[in-house]
Order: structure tokens, then sequence, then C-alpha cells
């Protein structure tokens, strides 16, 4: 076993959680308040992930990245980045995909919130922006817990949309799933099993983290 | 001074109805909006604090207009910055007491937040998270936070409506006090009497969504429900048949009264009857506890 997969499934896990927290809570703040008609729109996008195979996303991102397609071409030829079977490729399909993680959770964390809370701070005069970083959120923390942890999980055992775009490049985008396909392929039983092992504890210590801290550190701050 | 005539289509238990509302109140004084539930009284603060808009109408606080449909001015919740007590406190969770109380005084001084806090007496509480507080603890702290904003107007959404007879007159107290301390106009939502006559110099008595009533308290309840005889409902508790007369037990509030009643009347009862216990003749006797 290498140690380069796994390096590279928790490297892709770290990338795409940070940025898909920073995406996550606006989207999710403006699904829960917005009284917009494109509402029910933006949230079935954003659901679609959870109920498509991997492997459309992941081919439909192929097609749309590939230098011959309209956006592959003028991406690389005007910002010289290329999608397709690139590490690059693969944070921003693990973004699509993950999405509804990350999103799902903070959104019913603000809806089960009573409006009060953020009735109250509005009329306190304070901002729509200062009434979500000092009052929502942290009111969700343990929502926001349960998205990261989700996540990043999904992220490490993602590997329809990852194959499909990322391919099979040793230290570029053979993340940890791909390698054990590619051992079994070859008939590697030992290997896979190892890398299946590692995958095993490490999405185990992830959950069990979550229970954990949900069950206890976060009543405790809550006190 | 407040004026305010607004109109809104409102959706309640028995369908949609439409909210037609007018008052004029003066500065630094306060009115009770009086009526039963679902009758709009809640939306009417809400809407005075900029968190719900009417369909028409117009709102003006101290000379400016918050709200009005001609001119199609609607003056955001963030800047009409009213003090709002929520009926469920709206404390926020993840702050300490002191927290809440900071996060709401926002540039006010810290003076005022330590006078406030010893007024209040919840000095105390500083380092408590709200979720373990009790209902009594809970609502001091409700307006403590919406007092060190220092505004110019208060709404209060029933806060007493979830505490017990001794500490809801402690706490009334508490606001009168408030009152004339900080100069304030105040919006009161309430359907207790005692605290309406305790703290309202105006009463607006709504039925129907519409205005019924509209004056001091001691007009607006005259007519209908002070007079020189008492009555007072009660549920029946037991019937004892004597041999010329019958004796129900009913029980009023927490008392347990006992009323001789007519064989031919007790048999008409049952168990769990809600009844009307009236004085006819007699003048009540008054004394001081």
């Amino acid at each position: 076993m290498e140690s380069g997969p796994i390096i590279l499934s928790i490297k892709l896990a770290v990338v795409t959680t940070t940025i898909l927290l920073i995406l996550a809570i606006p989207l999710a703040h403006w699904i829960t308040y917005s009284k917009s008609r494109w509402r029910p729109i933006v949230q079935t996008l954003v659901a679609m992930p959870l109920v498509l195979p991997p492997t459309v996303l992941g081919f439909y991102l192929l097609v749309l990245f590939s230098p011959s397609a309209v956006l592959g071409h003028f991406l690389d030829e005007t910002i010289g980045v290329r999608l397709v079977f690139s590490f690059g490729g693969l944070v921003i399909a693990s973004l699509i995909y993950s999405l509804p993680f990350m999103v799902q959770p903070i959104q019913s964390g603000l809806q089960n919130l009573p409006t009060s809370l953020r009735e109250a701070s509005l009329a306190m005069g304070k901002s729509k922006l200062t009434t979500l970083r000092r009052v929502l959120l942290p009111s969700i923390r343990s929502s926001l817990l349960t998205g990261v942890v989700l996540s990043f999980a999904g992220i490490i055992g993602e590997f329809g949309v990852v194959l499909m775009i990322g391919g099979n490049i040793p230290d570029k985008t053979r993340v940890a799933s791909i390698a054990i396909y590619d051992e079994v392929e070859a008939l590697n039983f030992a290997a896979a099993n190892e890398y299946a092992l590692v995958l095993i504890a490490i999405t185990f210590t992830i959950l069990l983290l979550l229970y954990y801290l949900n069950g206890n550190f976060l009543k405790d701050l809550m006190r | 001074m407040i004026k305010c005539n607004i109109e809104k289509q409102l959706k309640g238990a028995s369908g949609p109805f439409s909210l037609e509302i007018e008052f004029t109140l003066a500065a630094e004084k306060t009115l009770a909006l009086f009526g039963a539930s679902g009758v709009g009284k809640t939306s009417i603060l809400r809407m005075i604090a900029g968190l719900m808009t009417p369909d028409a109408g117009h709102i003006k606080v101290g000379g400016k207009v918050w709200y009005d449909s001609d001119k199609a001015i609607n003056v955001p919740a963030q800047d009409r910055k009213v003090g709002y007590v929520f009926q469920d406190y709206a404390l926020f969770p993840a702050m300490t007491v002191m927290e809440n109380i900071r996060y709401a005084a926002g540039n006010q001084g810290s003076d005022l937040v330590e006078e406030v806090v010893t007024f209040m007496e919840i000095g105390d509480l500083k380092n408590q998270r709200p979720g373990l507080l009790s209902g009594g603890q809970k609502q001091r702290v409700a307006l403590a936070r919406a007092l060190v904003q220092r505004p110019s107007l208060l709404l209060l959404d029933e806060p007493l409506a979830a505490l017990d007879t001794d500490l809801r007159s402690k706490l009334q107290d508490f606001l009168h006090e408030i009152k004339s301390r900080y100069e304030m106009t105040c919006v009161l939502v309430s359907h207790d009497l005692p605290e309406i006559f305790r703290l309202a110099d105006h009463v607006v008595k709504i039925d129907n969504s519409k205005i019924t009533a509209s004056g001091p308290p001691e007009e607006v309840f005259a007519s209908a429900e002070v007079s020189g005889k008492f009555q007072f409902e009660g549920r029946v508790l037991a019937i004892d048949h004597e041999e010329l007369i019958s004796i129900v037990t009913v029980l009023i509030g927490d008392q347990l009264a006992r009323v001789l009643v007519e064989q031919s009347l007790a048999h008409t009862l049952a168990r769990g009857d809600a009844v009307m216990v009236a004085s006819k003749a007699f003048n009540p006797i008054l004394y001081k506890i």
C-alpha cells in the first residue's frame, strides 16, 4: 500500500470541505429566509446530487470541462486551467457532489431556530450579516458540525464522480477509493484490503467524533 | 408620539381576516392592546417594529415616518431600533446573559449596562446561558436586553403571560418603575386586566379584527366588566344532596367555595360543569391582606 492515495483523499476532503463551508452558509441562509420565486429551483438543484448516480454528475462535468467543449476550451485558453483529470477538477466535482450534505444540515438548523431570534437581532439594529455571524451560526453549531463531518466523510468515500472526472493518475487524482478499485482490478486483494481498512478506520473515527462532540461537548458549550 | 393607521390581511385559525387598526399615543405613555388570542395583536407589534409589512396605511413614530403605503416608505427593522420583548423572550442561546445584554447594548456605555443589570437584579445570572434560566429570570433578562438599547419605543408581547401570580405582580411593579425611569413610550399586548390597569394609560380593545373600544382602562372596561356585584366562573367539583337542599363544591381559581343550591337545579349539574357563582343582593366585604 502506498500512502499517496490516502493523503490525496484527505487533502481533497479538507480543501473541498473548507470551500464548501464558505459557500454553503450564505446559500443555506438564502434558501431559509428568501421569499424569491427561484427558491424551490435553487433548493432542487442543490439536492440533485443526493438522488443522481454520481456517474451522471461526473459524466457531464467531464463533457463540460473537456478541452474540446466550449467551457473547457475557454478555461484552457484564457487562464490555462485544465479541469479534466486534475486535482482542481476533483475539487470542483466534489464541491457540487457534496453541496447538499453541507447545505441541508445548515438549512434545517436555521429553520428550526425560533424566528424571534433573528427578528430580535434585526430589531436591535444589527445587520443581517452580524445577525448571522453572532446569533444564528453560534446557535446551530451542531448543524455546522454535522455538515462538515458528513461532507468530509462523503468526499473520502466518493468514487463515481472522482473516477469520471479525475481518472486514475498517481499523486494527482488517484484517491484511496480509486486505488482500491485499481488494486482489485489487478487482483491485488491484499493491497485493496489495506486501503479499505484505512478508509473504514478514518470514516469510523470521523463519525464517532461527530456523535461524541454533538452529544457532550456542544451541550456543555451551550450551557 | 405614535400615530398608527394600518390594514393587513392575516390568516387566522378560522380563515383569513382583515385587520384594521388606528390609534394615536402620546410620548412616554403606555398603550395596551387587549383582545382574545388570534385577533392580530402580535401582528400589530410586528408591523410597528418593521418585522411585518402592512398592506396599507401609515406608521409615524416621534415625527418620523416609518411606513407609508402611499409614499412607498418602509423603514427596515434595523433602522427603527425598537425595544422588543418577545413572547418567547428570544434570548440568544449561544450567548451568556451578559453577552446577550452587551450585544443589544452595542455602542451604549457600560455604565448603562451595569445600571440596568443591577436594577433588574440579574447580576447573579451574568455568566449563565439562557437555557437554564426560569421563566421569571428569562423575562427580566429579556427586559434588560431591551432597556440597554435605550429605545424610545418599547414593545412588549404578553411578557408576563407565562409567569405565576406573585412573580407577575412583582414584575409589573418593575415595569411600572422602568417606564418612568427610562422615559419610554410603550405598547403592550395583554389580556390580563390587572396588568393593564397597573401599566397602561390607554387601552385599545380589539374584537373581530376591529377596534371596538379605545380609551383609559377605567373607561374601556367600566361599562361591561366593573359593577357593584361580582361574579366568578368556576367548575363543579362535587355535589352533595342533603334532605332539602344540595351543596355544590365549586373550584374558582384555586379556591374552593361551597354553595347551597336548590335540589331541582342541583340535579341538572354534573361534576366538571362550568358554572357562574354570583352575588345577587349583598355588598361584598373587602379587607386588606
